[in-house]
């Protein structure tokens, strides 16, 4: 591991400005189990680190008449087990429980989370090409194991899968990320915070690199009952997803479908939103043939690699059961 | 370290390790794992994967179970760090989660065990324990590669009904 310059600050407004005077490499560490981790594996080498982990403005989780609000330093074992999200936002809270162990969801933050690196074996191994941590220097996925990697957003120059349980579900929740930096606050909806690689894959999310996540935000919605995430791993505990559906939806009286949120997590290179697979569960009763229906539309522009064809197949199913857990949870 | 706004090359924590005060000049790159075993003497704790995928450098930070390998020293300035050396009684006498893994045949080689000791604690101390498939869940994250997650269970079972 490279040496580099270590301070920990005593407050978001020290944070900002370490920010603004930092040297070039500069990085935020907060509970280290993604950046610390690839700084041993010399994928990451930064020339500093500004460490907010245990900044007491980033901890504690509200909920107000119209959201809840959540600090970006909050660890993750302490949402999954939150007496107020498990059943208002069952689809948050069960994301975060199948993200991870105990052990490093004691340590990782909500923030820290959403920026998590992919877990791209090539990506992670210096030693290989890559066009993400060294551009220009190629894809080893392209002709090597690309059973991991995404089905959605890939381009001819990345196709690594963003690895995350928890945005996803905040995507189909609507969320927001309030982040502040040397310029001020800014808010980002969820949607908007990671980017597909397209022609620069370094790049994965809007924020600059003097900017802090401290909060995140979730409206209030009935779907958050009615809500479940699915994640279908090689084991049952303990591993990345091979395709993951975060539903939520609402029914009414009648039994008819008249909020739908579905994401996809992974399978692609961004937090997915499956808008026209949302939509077709609206204004009807919700069937088993519905909820595959709805699956093989969230798939239908998937573009499988040599040896990941059956994720789709996987995925569309994930997507159906999902739903189908999701309707019975439903307010009715 | 108290607040630190100024660039450093080296850090000063202090922090408690199994109840005893511990100061430490440390580089920052330092792992609390590598900290423990090669500064400290108490190795006890395991290197598996030193990735964080393993399980087996397991310790207690502030009562919460963490993986150490994952862990930059520098963080547990003021925190109280338990590793498996506090597990046993004062005159060596063994934790009743110890004895249960005695019990039910829960090791082969060993080398997982203190770190299955130090998770099994805490998911005791969480009240993760409801039935088999909630230990397991809540175990996940510590790998044994003899295969004893049979007799894991069962003494974590074991122990959290005392």
């Amino acid at each position: 591991m490279k040496p580099f310059a270590y301070t920990a600050p005593s407050s978001v407004d020290a944070v900002v400005e370490a920010l603004r005077v930092a040297q070039p490499g500069t990085k935020i560490l907060a509970g280290g189990t993604t950046l610390y981790d690839l700084m041993k594996l010399g994928v990451e080498a930064p020339s500093a680190v500004i460490d907010v982990h245990r900044l007491p403005e980033l901890t504690g989780i509200s909920v107000t008449d119209s959201e809840l609000v959540l600090g970006a330093g909050v660890r993750m074992a302490d949402v999954s087990d939150h007496p107020v999200i498990r059943p208002s936002y069952t689809a948050l809270a069960e994301s975060i429980w199948r993200a991870a162990s105990q052990q490093l969801r004691n340590m990782a933050t909500l923030g820290g989370n959403l920026l998590q690196r992919t877990r791209c074996g090539y990506f992670r191994d210096a030693d290989m090409p890559c066009n993400k941590r060294n551009p220009g220097s190629g894809c080893a996925a392209m002709e090597g194991v690309d059973r991991p990697h995404a089905l959605l957003g890939a381009s001819s120059l990345c196709s690594a899968t963003y690895a995350g349980d928890f945005a996803i579900a905040l995507l189909a929740f609507d969320a927001v990320v309030d982040v502040v930096g040397p310029r001020g606050e800014r808010s980002i909806p969820l949607a908007e915070l990671h980017v597909e690689p397209g022609e620069d894959p370094r790049r994965e999310h809007v924020l600059d690199v003097d900017e802090l996540i401290v909060r995140i935000r979730v409206p209030l919605t009935e779907a958050g009952r009615g809500s479940t995430y699915l994640k279908i791993r090689d084991r049952e505990s303990y591993a990345f997803a091979l395709a993951s559906a975060a539903v939520g939806l609402v029914i009414d009286g009648a039994g008819i479908v008249t909020e739908s949120r579905i994401a996809l997590g992974g399978v692609a290179t961004r937090p997915w939103r499956a808008v026209e697979a949302e939509q077709s569960l609206l204004g009807q009763p919700l069937t088993a043939a519905a909820a595959r229906r709805a699956g093989e539309i969230a798939f239908a522009a998937a573009r499988p690699g040599r040896t990941n064809e059956f994720r789709i197949e996987l995925g569309i199913r994930t997507v159906a059961d999902a739903v189908r857990t999701a309707g019975e949870r439903a307010v009715r | 370290m108290s607040t630190n706004d100024v660039p450093a090359t080296t850090v000063d924590v202090t922090c408690t390790v199994n109840g005893e005060p511990v100061q430490l000049r440390l580089d920052p790159r330092e792992s609390l794992l590598d900290v423990l075993r090669e500064r400290l003497a108490l190795t006890g704790t395991k290197k598996g994967c030193d990735q964080g995928h393993c399980g087996a450098c397991t310790v207690h930070l502030d009562g919460r179970r963490v993986v150490s390998c994952l862990t930059p020293a520098v963080q547990v300035d003021g925190l109280q760090v338990h590793t498996i050396e506090s597990v046993t009684g004062p005159d060596g006498e063994l934790h009743p989660l110890q004895q249960a893994f005695v019990d039910n045949d829960a090791l082969q080689c060993g080398y997982c065990t203190p770190g299955q000791i130090m998770s099994g604690l805490a998911c005791i101390a969480e009240g993760h324990t409801a039935d088999d498939d909630e230990i397991r869940e809540y175990l996940s994250g510590n790998v044994c590669r003899c295969g004893a997650y049979v007799g894991i269970v069962a003494a974590v079972r074991q122990a959290a009904q005392r």
